[in-house]
């Protein structure tokens, strides 16, 4: 039986705007529902500060980098100290696709700002079960 | 520490809040949830945050700022992620806070989610952003 790599996902959590908690919050339904025994993860300022044990993260995990804004921190961030990431996400693209506003608030998230970051979650996961098929 | 707004009106400089924002235990969550309440909700216009990531990704802009701005920062675990980060940056921290700490001080209280704060975390977040707002008032109190 072939045993599959379990994928990290990386979330920039920035705080400058709702678009950071939702890269966040979209992050960890995956870790601890879509996907539970599948993913794995790093808190990316430990990932940036971390030595040779931290950098080794993508090395030994295919990573998917979630961005909140187009400065793609964690996908840089990533491919900088480690290497390029198997897949990224860039939430800010993601809302202007589908026509939705990012959240008003960056410390609580509405209901509707709730079903934005799963649908996001949903793309995730998706992209989680495309690379342990392609591993 | 001051800027000039208009003439002979001057505005000081917001206090910089950097929390850890860890994303393993609700610790970097509940420091997260306290920096937001007092730069927006508490304390707005004092307190102003940035992108911890932005901030190590060695944004200029990002820079400047924690250099020129005093900077409270917030750890969630002993890996001091955000003052080591804030320090590597040249950054001026003048205070910091472990939600470690605040845990000990609060033996009863238990946090355990980390997406959506709980009745715990929530608590440990509003006592934390109290001991920030209190801190920040004396950093401004101070600034000429």
């Amino acid at each position: 039986m072939k045993i599959k790599p379990k994928i990290g996902v990386v979330s920039c959590s920035g705080e400058c705007c709702g678009l950071g908690t939702l890269s966040r919050v979209a992050t960890r339904m995956v870790l601890e529902d879509l996907r539970y025994d599948q993913t794995v993860t790093i808190c990316l300022p430990l990932f940036l500060a971390g030595e040779t044990q931290e950098h080794g993260f993508a090395k030994e995990y295919p990573t998917i980098a979630v961005d909140g804004c187009n400065k793609h921190c964690a996908y840089k961030a990533i491919t900088k100290y480690s290497k390029e990431p198997a897949a990224g996400f860039d939430v800010e693209a993601l809302l202007k696709e589908w026509g939705v506003e990012e959240p008003k608030t960056r410390r609580v998230l509405d209901a509707e700002n709730v079903e934005v970051a799963k649908r996001i979650a949903e793309l995730l996961a998706e992209k989680v079960d495309e690379i342990q098929e392609a591993s | 520490m001051s800027l000039r707004k208009s003439k002979g009106d001057t505005v000081k400089k917001p206090i910089l809040i950097l929390p850890c924002s860890g994303i393993g235990k609700s610790f970097g969550s509940i420091a997260r949830d306290a920096t937001f309440r007092v730069c927006d909700e508490l304390r707005p216009g004092k307190a102003d945050t940035l992108c911890l990531s932005l901030l190590v990704m060695g944004d200029k802009e990002a820079r400047n700022k924690v250099a020129s701005s005093k900077c409270i920062v917030i750890d969630g675990c002993p890996l001091a992620c955000s003052k080591n980060n804030v320090v590597r940056s040249e950054g001026n921290v003048v205070a910091e806070f472990r939600v470690m700490d605040l845990l000990r001080e609060n033996r009863g209280l238990k946090p355990k989610e980390v997406t959506f704060l709980d009745e715990d975390g929530e608590k440990l977040a509003k006592i934390l952003a109290d001991k920030l707002a209190e801190k920040v008032d004396e950093l401004v109190e101070e600034s000429p």
